[in-house]
């Protein structure tokens, strides 16, 4: 039929695309300033701070995150969340060191480590989708599992930097025309995961899931096979960051990545992902990372006691949800508004 | 009527049951659709409708029987064997993900593709601001659904319906949220794919619109079909008693009450961009109808008194006393109770018991030491429940589980059991069956009776007629008329609610 559309201020209807729009891109750029606050911040008082070799290092140490902050976002958009990334990255990294000192090829080592990784987020996508218990609990009990399992695989053993290939220790110490290696490997990840999320069907029908779980099931959308492939994704990027952590620091034992998913939890909440579920980029969780970082290194350039490197984190987490809480209600609050006006 | 009737219909149900633990919901229910008609569902709430629907988009599976597309028997295994089968639904509840945007919403899960599998964002919106175009409404493809008015939710829902070419589209209530205008548009894309020769079926509580545009209609009872046939000849009477099993009292049974003194006054309340200029009060025993279209600012207004939106400007006073500006939990202290549009998304916990649910807002008369009495709880909730003729099978059974209309006698019931001086419902009867309308109505007219103020924001005109003392008249966030209860009639109500002003009545 061809009713005439009512006149109505089109005008508002754009705002309130641009608001909505502008809020996230907010919160991206938000972080972006707070970044070059704290490097301006640093690097006023210690000077050191901006020479190369610390921007390089402060780039190294967020990569690893950042690659694990990536698959995080993947299975936190689904409205999981996946707690084990740390041990994966423990039983990922002493597998593929543990080869590479017997002498397998780089590539061997690389895709064992994903491999493994892959397989502990597939029995964790298993568990929650199939055996239908909560993400929180399911990832918690595998964080000790896999962890269990490194410490049993070494046996109390370390791997040194001497026993494994210099070219491998490249990756991590290693620049491409001054950029760290290992940065661009993790810029490559970043942005593919990126493109992935918002530009294929797959990845939006994880921010469905996330969204409104019962009316993805209504559209279609085989949840379960998503959610497990979230948490498979996320497993195999703890792997690939298990393999970076080798190469970065050659020193691998039992407790590799120990901690290291409340850092990765926290750089993408920092970044905008919602902890309940359908909202955030990879970017920004990306971003979030980076930050994490930089506070981690201007403290230590600072020579400022790593109590309170512990918390500012928890600091910025608050400033960030609180943002998000403050930013959600002024938006809908403006999108009612806009809607009521087009409708009046 | 139909342009081309074929034998063999495009779907149908056959002999099918379904139980739900020990709730028959669906008994041997036997239904067709065929190509070129509308056919009509009707039913009390909790007959068995919706069911019948999740059953034929593959949400449910018969215990007992088969769904036959064109006569053969196939089975769904989930929503997406129906969608390959050309069938379309719109659910009664929203099925939308808040968090995307409008477009994404309709396409989900079938987006259009550019080249490498890429979502192509540009048809994607181009093709969903053409669907918009076809139902003559203006949305933004791109903004969020997050925000978005029931009214303009239900859109959505219904150009995802639309989205792709489906020989068979299923409507559980489309319009309990719409607009005279969206109704009669949703009528006219209704009429065009009739005579395309897709098959439809249509639920509705309103009998007029099931004349106004179905050719066939089935009736069920408690899970079984009553009836099945044409609705040529039939009148509404003959329909209601097929539903209800028996003859309905007068509709609008209102008592007369004595109004007392004034409970509520509203002076020049206003909220930017939203309503202006809003004044009038409520006395006691009285009630008040808010009239006007979807949109024009009633529900916004009912929201500030009872203080979840902010206003900018005005005063609200309840029994003489100042009402706090944005404080719920005050405004309830002091005295209103709100029954609000949305109530799944603003009234209730899904998850929650029937119990719990209904007694929420009475919990610490309940308490007893500051624990709930799960006894008390109980005969509180017994009460309400049969006095509303809630359809349940057990009171510790979640909420979520009921059919859509009793969820939202749970939701007046809660409200109602807080015995407030001032009640606000907002559209009282909205996807209420037509013998327990007649309850509603009969219970607000008692309470007034019984000295309680009431506002009713309601956008059936029979019902503003039927039950007001007073109406107002609400367009594009004014007050652009007020009548008596003599005074009122339907012209003037409808003129009112476009806008031209009236005299006002002192
Ligand atoms: N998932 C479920 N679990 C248990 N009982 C259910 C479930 N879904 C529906 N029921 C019950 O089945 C019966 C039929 O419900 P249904 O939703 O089909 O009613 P309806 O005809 O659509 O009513 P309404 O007009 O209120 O929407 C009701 O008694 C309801 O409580
Ligand atoms: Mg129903």
């Amino acid at each position: 039929m061809s009713a005439s559309a009512p006149p109505v201020d089109a005008g508002s209807q754009d705002r309130a695309r641009r608001l909505s729009e502008t809020v996230f891109r907010v919160r991206e750029l938000g972080i972006v300033l707070a970044l070059l606050l704290l490097i301006g911040v640093t690097a006023a008082i210690e000077p050191r701070f901006i020479h190369l070799g610390s921007l390089q290092d402060l780039a190294r140490n967020a990569s690893i995150y950042a690659v694990m902050a990536a698959g995080q976002t993947l299975v936190l958009v689904t409205r999981n969340v996946d707690l084990s990334v740390g041990s994966v990255l423990g039983l990922s990294a002493y597998i593929s060191a543990d080869l590479l000192s017997h002498g397998s090829p780089m590539i061997v080592a690389f895709v064992l480590g994903i491999l493994v990784g892959g397989a502990c987020g597939l029995l964790n996508g298993f568990l929650v989708t199939y055996g239908r218990v909560p993400a929180l609990v399911v990832t918690l009990g595998t964080l000790y599992a896999f962890r269990g399992l490194a410490f049993l695989l070494t046996g109390g053993a370390q791997i040194n930097a001497e026993s494994l290939p210099d070219s491998f220790l490249k990756i991590g110490t290693g620049t491409v025309l001054d950029v760290p290696t290992i940065a661009i490997i993790a810029l490559v990840v970043v942005i593919a995961v990126g493109l992935a999320l918002r530009n294929f069907r797959s990845g939006r029908e994880l921010y469905a899931i996330g969204s409104n779980e019962e009316a993805a099931r209504l559209a279609g959308i085989r949840t379960s096979r998503r959610v497990v492939a979230a948490f498979v994704t996320s497993g195999a990027l703890a792997g690939v960051a298990g393999v970076l952590f080798a190469s970065r620091f050659g020193t691998v034992d039992a407790t590799a990545g120990n901690g290291y998913e409340l850092t990765v939890i926290s750089a993408a909440v920092v970044g905008g992902v919602a902890i309940n579920g359908g909202v955030g980029s990879v970017y920004g969780a990306a971003l979030g990372a980076l930050l994490l970082g930089c506070i981690t290194s201007a403290l230590i350039v600072l020579k400022i006691d790593s109590f309170w490197q512990q918390a500012a984190v928890g600091a910025l987490l608050l400033i960030a949800i609180a943002f998000d809480r403050f930013i959600g209600l002024r938006l809908d609050a403006a999108l009612r508004q806009r809607s009521a006006a087009r409708a009046a | 009527m139909s342009v081309t009737t074929t034998e063999i219909p495009v779907l149908a149900l056959a002999g099918a049951s379904k139980s739900f633990g020990a709730v028959h919901a669906l008994r041997e229910a036997t239904l067709e659709l065929r190509a070129g008609e509308v056919h009509a569902l009707m039913g009390e709430n909790g007959a068995g409708k919706s069911t019948l629907v999740k059953m034929l988009a593959g949400v449910y599976r018969p215990d007992e029987g088969t769904v036959k597309v064109d006569g053969a028997a196939v089975a769904f295994h989930g929503p997406l064997d129906a969608r390959d089968a050309g069938v379309a639904i719109i659910y009664q509840e929203p099925t939308l993900f808040p968090d995307l945007s409008v477009a994404e919403n309709v396409f989900m899960g079938r987006q259009p593709l550019a080249s490498g599998r890429r979502i192509d964002r540009k048809a994607m919106h181009d093709q969903v601001n053409e669907l918009f175009a076809r139902l003559g409404v203006e949305l933004d493809a791109e903004r969020p659904v997050r925000g978005l008015s029931i009214a303009d939710q239900q859109i959505v829902e219904i150009a995802k319906a639309l989205s792709f070419e489906a020989r068979v589209l299923i409507m559980d209530e489309p319009t309990a949220a719409l607009s005279g205008a969206e109704v009669d548009r949703l009528f006219g894309v209704v009429r065009t794919l009739r005579e395309r020769g897709a098959a439809l079926m249509f639920i509705s509580h309103r009998l007029e619109e099931v004349f106004a545009i179905c050719d066939t209609v089935t009736v069920m009872r408690d899970g079984a079909v009553t009836f099945d046939g044409p609705l040529a000849g039939l009148t509404s009477d003959d329909l209601v008693r097929q539903m209800v099993g028996r003859d309905l009292d007068a509709l609008f049974p209102k008592e007369t009450a004595s109004v007392g003194s004034q409970v509520l006054k509203v002076e020049r309340l206003t909220r930017e961009g939203v309503f202006t200029d809003i004044s009038f009060e409520v006395r006691a025993g009285e009630i008040v109808a808010l009239a006007g279209l979807v949109g024009a600012g009633r529900s916004e207004v009912a929201r500030a008194i009872f203080g979840i939106d902010r206003w900018d400007g005005g005063s609200v006073e309840l029994l003489g006393r100042p009402i706090h500006n944005g404080r719920p939990n005050a405004a309830m202290r002091a005295g209103i109770g709100f029954v609000p549009e949305d109530r799944r998304q603003q009234g209730l916990v899904m998850d929650l018991s029937i119990a719990r649910n209904a007694t929420m807002t009475r919990t610490r008369a309940l308490a007893h030491l500051g624990i709930i009495r799960a006894a008390s709880e109980r005969a509180l909730a017994t009460e309400w429940g049969t006095r509303l003729q809630l359809k349940y099978h057990r009171l510790d059974d979640p909420v979520g589980r009921l059919s859509g209309g009793n969820q939202q006698k749970v939701v007046l019931a809660k409200w109602l059991a807080t015995q407030p001086r001032l009640l606000i419902v907002d559209e009282p009867t909205r996807g209420i069956d037509v013998g327990t309308k007649a309850e509603v109505h009969r219970l607000i007219s008692q309470l007034a009776g019984e000295g309680l103020a009431v506002l009713m924001i309601s956008s059936e005109l029979p019902e503003v007629l039927g039950m007001a003392d007073r109406v107002l008249v609400m367009h594009e966030g004014r007050l652009t008329g007020h009548f008596t209860r003599a005074e009122a009639d339907e012209e003037r109500i409808v003129r009112a609610m476009s806008g031209q002003t009236q005299e006002v009545a002192t």
